[in-house]
């Protein structure tokens, strides 16, 4: 069953049609016991089909495994977008933004926007806080739990990747709260966005980039 | 919620500039504030639309049945359609900023951003309301663990849980039908002795057999550590206290203005609500305000729509007199 309906598919078409170089999603999947999957997949297809930019890689998560290792998935369903680093697309890169669940609703948004700034090759960050994430020396990840129904949560999902985008040592993960319930329980998420740095920072609320870069900085 | 894939809003709009002077700036992009925009875009003023978000409070609206033209349309299509309505004309937008207010400067208006500044001949106050906090012990510190203001957003959160809203307007009614598809049991506890939302909502609440309401009575505390645990609840009348075990706490007791953002500069009424003449003129010329952020007693989007539209109007007589 088609994902996106026709007005939808229109304006993306629009909103890609700027996309300088080239973009992969790469889906990863199960057969069984992922009710999204077969979701996911269409999605990514519908994607590639809406803009000559896009293409897709689908792999198993219980098969192939050197792939899941390499873009250290441990979910299902998830999506990591990696661009090419030149206009002839022989070299890929990739900047560790991942979506686990489906990107939809709000979130559709921060999908987007991930495409088109791996694209164009522009986080649009102030130099201020490009300064300040050179800085950074040792691996940050952060994890993004939102609701598909949560208008705040695109800001916190969409920053957290601009920051990835910037350092290769920050990694960034939108996790859908509704798919990965246990996850949630985990880190103890009864409000979105919530947002975990590398285990030891919290916080719930979408900050604006001074006080988000402060987070990260501090962890 | 059927499933929805949002696109992005800033397709067409131009960045704002902090070099020029703008005839007007548009503080909030609620209907209010969206309205004004159309009508200054029309008027061919150089507008620039600061706001926090796009929408305003209809975002967190899950159905509206009294925007003329729509028997029912969900809150988010009816910001999405505002949002392409302002797209076709040519306004400057700065969203997802932080706080910003007001400055009165010579002859012109500033509105500081934190780093950024703009200037302007003129400019609509739109900011409208946000959630009233209940003050309670407890609510700060559990804010986001279980206790929230956002019902639309956090609802998922709670499958098969627990929890409690407070309040008994519409918006604890809208509330508790968002939770109905995922939580175990729903409380509904208001101060008054009846609920006040509308009686549609009401037979939906009662009918899915998760609700239980207790009146007259208010939460004393909100317990928890980590997160939330329970709650506190006294009965005004027999002063008799109930504990609850619960995992959440919606909190929907109204509303306040976010007139912050002009505080100290216009008059206001002991709502702090921004005092305004029939026509959105406040109390210092040039600036105008419209919509839930003012004294107008009703609040509602088909008046807020009206009023932006009026201030906007406004704001282009007072230029023409000083251009
Ligand atoms: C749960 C709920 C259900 C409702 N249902 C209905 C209904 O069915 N029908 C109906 O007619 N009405 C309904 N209403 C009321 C209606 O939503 C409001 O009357 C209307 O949204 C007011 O519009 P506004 O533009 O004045 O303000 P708002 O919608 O509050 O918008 C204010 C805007 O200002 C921005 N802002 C705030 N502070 C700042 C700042 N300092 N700087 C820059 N920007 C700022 C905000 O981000 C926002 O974009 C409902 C309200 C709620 C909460």
């Amino acid at each position: 069953m088609p994902l996106l309906d026709d007005k939808v598919k229109e304006s993306v078409k629009t909103l890609l049609s700027v996309l300088t170089r080239n973009v992969k999603l790469i889906v990863f999947t199960q057969e069984k016991e992922c009710s999204t999957c077969m979701d996911a997949i269409v999605l990514a297809e519908e994607m590639a089909a809406l803009s000559g930019k896009i293409s897709i890689e689908k792999y198993d998560f219980g098969i192939d495994k050197n792939k899941t290792d390499q873009f250290k998935i441990d979910k299902v369903p998830s999506f990591a977008i990696i661009g090419a680093t030149d206009s002839s697309s022989s070299q890929w890169k990739d900047y560790g933004i991942k979506f686990s669940g489906i990107p939809a609703g709000y979130e559709f948004t921060s999908f987007l926007n991930a495409i088109k700034m791996v694209s164009l090759g522009n986080s649009e960050l102030s130099q201020k806080t490009k300064d300040a994430l050179k800085t950074i020396n040792k691996p940050i990840n952060i994890k993004i739990f939102v609701t598909l129904t949560c208008p705040y949560c695109p800001t916190a999902v969409m920053l957290a990747n601009r920051f990835a985008f910037e350092n290769d040592l920050i990694s960034a993960e939108m996790i859908e709260s509704a798919e990965f319930t246990d996850l949630a329980k985990k880190y103890n998420v009864y409000g979105v966005p919530k947002i975990v740095i590398n285990e030891n920072i919290q916080f719930e609320g979408a900050l604006p980039e001074d006080l988000f870069l402060a987070k990260i900085l501090s962890a | 919620m059927d499933i929805f894939f949002e696109v992005p809003k800033d397709v067409k709009i131009t960045s704002p500039s902090t070099d020029k002077l703008y005839d007007v700036i548009i503080a909030g992009s609620g209907p209010a504030g969206m309205t004004a925009s159309v009508y200054c875009s029309r008027k061919k003023l150089d507008t620039l639309l600061i706001t926090k978000d796009v929408g305003g409070q209809v975002v967190w609206t899950s159905g509206i049945e009294n925007y003329m033209g729509y028997q029912y349309i969900t809150g988010r299509d009816l910001s999405e359609k505002f949002y392409q309505q302002i797209e076709q004309f040519p306004i400057s937008l700065l969203k997802d900023v932080g706080p910003c207010h007001l400055e009165k400067l010579e002859n012109k208006f500033a509105v500081n951003c934190g780093e950024k500044k703009y200037y302007s001949k003129s400019v609509i106050v739109a900011t409208g309301k946000r959630n009233r906090e209940l003050g309670v012990n407890g609510e700060k510190e559990l804010l986001g663990r279980g206790v929230t203001y956002c019902s639309v957003c956090d609802a998922p959160l709670f499958k098969d849980k627990i929890v409690a809203i407070i309040g008994g307007g519409n918006s604890a009614l809208t509330a508790a039908i968002d939770l109905i598809s995922y939580a175990s049991k729903i409380f509904i506890i208001n101060i008054l002795d009846n609920l006040q939302g509308d009686e549609v909502f009401l037979d939906k609440i009662k009918n899915s057999n998760k609700a239980e309401i207790i009146l007259s009575s208010e939460v004393s505390k909100i317990k928890g550590t980590e997160k939330v645990e329970g709650i506190t609840v006294k009965n005004r009348k027999t002063s008799q206290i109930r504990e609850i075990e619960l995992d959440g706490v919606f909190i929907e007791v109204g509303l306040m203005p976010n007139s912050e953002f002009a505080n100290n500069l216009l008059n206001m009424n002991d709502q702090k609500e921004i005092v305004v003449d029939c026509n959105c003129k406040t109390s210092i010329d040039g600036i105008f305000a419209c919509g839930d952020v003012t004294a107008v007693l009703d609040k509602q989007i088909i008046i807020a729509c009206g009023e932006g539209a009026k201030a906007a109007l406004s704001a282009y007589r007072y230029l023409l007199g000083i251009k």
